[in-house]
């Protein structure tokens, strides 16, 4: 415990602004990811420990576009597609069958898949460890704010995510396809007794998270090296987000994904030994005191 | 009684045919599987999805590594203080995750699991952290060669299964399965279900962290590994894999797990394709344990077999 440099790193703007900006790209990562899995449950009802893993995908797949066509943005939008259609085929091949099962196939299976395309990775890959490095484009001065500098890398990302988070909202609230998906979520036999294909839903809902995930692998992939297995850890940070902000919630991912960051950035300096514990601890007190979290509904 | 034989006829063959490579495969095989077994009674019996499972083991596995590390005790006292360690940490967790239900039990199972494997890092000065503890275990001498720690285990973890058994055909077993069924209908019946469910979740925490332990002594060493949240997939995939409807399928996951997981690591780096291709396929095509196949393909030759009782749980 070090409270007094964290006190010491409150009345320092340079610190401060270096912590808040590591929280916020943390953040707005974790949420990328997070959301799609937490649109996942929300609607298909399965908890995905694969989607760390079409995170690590996402970021590979960019990585390889941006060596072939060395244009970043071209990158990351055929990262997104290539991510969202292959959430598509994997929803259809091997998560349809098993919405009726026992919530322990469910699990085990999407655990399969983490083995799976781990050595997947490695075979097309390699064991190295990948540093892709700011594309050319975010090659310029960073930006200095009271003594400290950013890279616009980070502010891009930090961007990019309120943006997505944003319209995310917004599909879901105000579009006919979002209000279609918060039906299905709701009750899909009513939506299929309505007449409107639930199958087209889970399909889209799950290729809508896989391109989140591969978003989020994208952005980070020239800030984070790319490794098999890069998906594990990450996946049970957005566990605890998706349990904190409330399963299939996307105003309480972001709101989760937010505290997550600064708890981890300002933990590290004040809590150095038992930063990582204090997120766990908090998700084992909201699974206690509220465990649909703070934007979820109870359970019916 | 059929357990005593096949115990006694693994200790024989260990004599007719000592093979170090099989004698350390079937000691792993006996540890993960009573680690399984354990599970299993959550699992299984109960109907409690735990996905915090390597908790426990890594509470038993640091415990008698460094009871006997640091203060050079008997093995005897070693697993005492397992047993009691366990025991007080799954009360601990217990009777918070017992209050959850399907999935959000599941999660915070993993929280503590998580938990555990924070401390266990960080507290370096004990568990000799990221590292893992190193320098080898004293064991006395009538445990010193691989054949005799073997014979150790068979003895342990046949006892351990024994008790096992007891229990879940004992009417505190009969309950557990009700509890299963229909949890609303049993504490309509007067079931103190929540009680029942702290019960069953501390055994399977002592017989977790006895594996644990058993484990640690056989490598000589803990490490982190033992108690990171992906350990904890391991035994469910035993518990599907084997079979959750049969007492026996759980040891019979393990043994695929173990023997699939040494023989791939011969040949390939790329275990992990492997196992995941072997449990897709037995998810999506053959949708039960291993064991539950076999024991109702059986029901169904005999005439008078009975049928129902074996046939798995509704699910959905």
């Amino acid at each position: 415990m070090d409270l007094s440099s964290l006190i010491e790193c409150f009345g320092d703007p340079g610190c401060l602004i270096n912590q808040t900006t590591s929280a916020l790209i943390f953040a707005m990562l974790l949420f990328l990811i997070a959301s799609g899995l937490s649109l996942i449950f929300g609607v298909l009802g399965v908890m995905n420990f694969a989607h760390g893993s079409l995170y690590m995908l996402g970021a590979y797949l960019t990585y390889t576009l941006y060596v072939g066509t060395s244009s970043f943005s071209l990158a990351i939008i055929l990262g997104c597609l290539g991510m969202g259609v292959f959430g598509v085929f994997f929803e259809r091949v091997f998560f349809k069958p098993i919405y009726t099962m026992h919530i322990l196939y469910q699990l085990l299976l999407t655990y399969a898949f983490i083995l799976i395309l781990d050595d997947v990775a490695k075979l097309i890959w390699g064991y190295e460890f990948i540093t892709m490095g700011a594309p050319d484009a975010f090659q310029r001065p960073p930006l200095e704010l009271a003594g400290s500098f950013i890279p616009t890398y980070y502010i891009f990302v930090i961007a990019v995510g309120i943006m997505v988070a944003v319209l995310l909202w917004m599909f879901l609230r105000k579009t006919k396809y979002g209000k279609l998906i918060r039906a299905t979520a709701h009750s899909s036999e009513m939506v299929m007794a309505l007449g409107k294909n639930t199958s087209v839903v889970y399909a889209g809902v799950f290729g809508l998270g896989a391109m989140l995930a591969g978003l989020g692998g994208a952005l980070a992939a020239p800030i984070r090296s790319i490794f098999p297995g890069m998906g594990s850890d990450v996946v049970i940070d957005c566990f605890i987000v998706v349990v904190v902000g409330g399963m299939g919630s996307i105003p309480g991912a972001f709101l989760a994904a937010i505290l997550i960051g600064f708890m981890r950035a300002f933990g590290i300096i004040g809590f150095p030994m038992v930063e990582e514990a204090l997120i766990f601890i908090l998700m084992a007190v909201v699974l206690i005191v509220r465990p649909q979290g703070f934007f979820g509904r109870a359970e019916t | 009684m059929w357990g005593i034989i096949f115990a006694a006829s693994l200790i024989i063959l260990s004599f007719v045919y000592p093979s170090e490579f099989l004698i350390n495969l079937f000691t792993q095989i006996l540890i993960m599987g009573l680690f399984a077994t354990s599970l299993n009674l959550l699992v299984g019996y109960t109907g409690m999805v735990s996905f915090g499972h390597a908790g426990f083991f890594g509470v038993g596995a640091y415990t008698a590594a460094v009871i006997l590390q640091k203060y050079s005790t008997s093995v005897g006292f070693a697993f005492g203080t397992t047993i009691v360690f366990s025991a007080i940490a799954a009360l601990i967790i217990g009777s918070f995750c017992i209050r959850l239900g399907s999935i959000y039990f599941a999660m915070l199972t993993l929280a503590f699991n998580q938990i555990i494997y924070i401390i266990v890092i960080r507290w370096t000065d004990m568990t000799g952290g990221d590292q893992g503890l190193i320098g080898g275990i004293p064991l006395p001498g009538f445990l010193s060669t691989q054949r005799a720690y073997f014979i150790f285990t068979v003895i342990v973890v046949a006892a351990s299964l024994v008790i096992c058994k007891l229990v879940v055909d004992s009417p505190f077993g009969a309950i557990l399965k009700v509890i299963r069924e229909n949890a609303d209908r049993a504490y309509s019946l007067g079931i103190r279900v929540k009680s029942y469910q702290l019960i069953v979740f501390v055994m399977a925490g002592i017989f977790g962290g006895i594996s644990g332990a058993l484990m640690s002594l056989s490598i000589s060493g803990a490490y982190p590994d033992f108690c990171y949240w992906a350990k904890s997939a391991e035994p469910i995939f035993m518990v599907v894999v084997g079979g959750m409807n049969s007492f026996l399928g759980p040891l019979l996951g393990a043994a695929i797990f173990k023997i699939l997981i040494a023989y791939s690591t011969m040949y390939t780096n790329l275990w992990g394709l492997i196992i995941g291709g072997v449990l897709v396929l037995i998810i999506l095509l053959v949708r039960k344990g291993l064991a539950d196949y076999v024991m109702e393909f059986v029901a169904a030759r005999s005439v008078d077999g009975p049928k129902n009782l074996l046939s798995p749980k509704k699910t959905g």
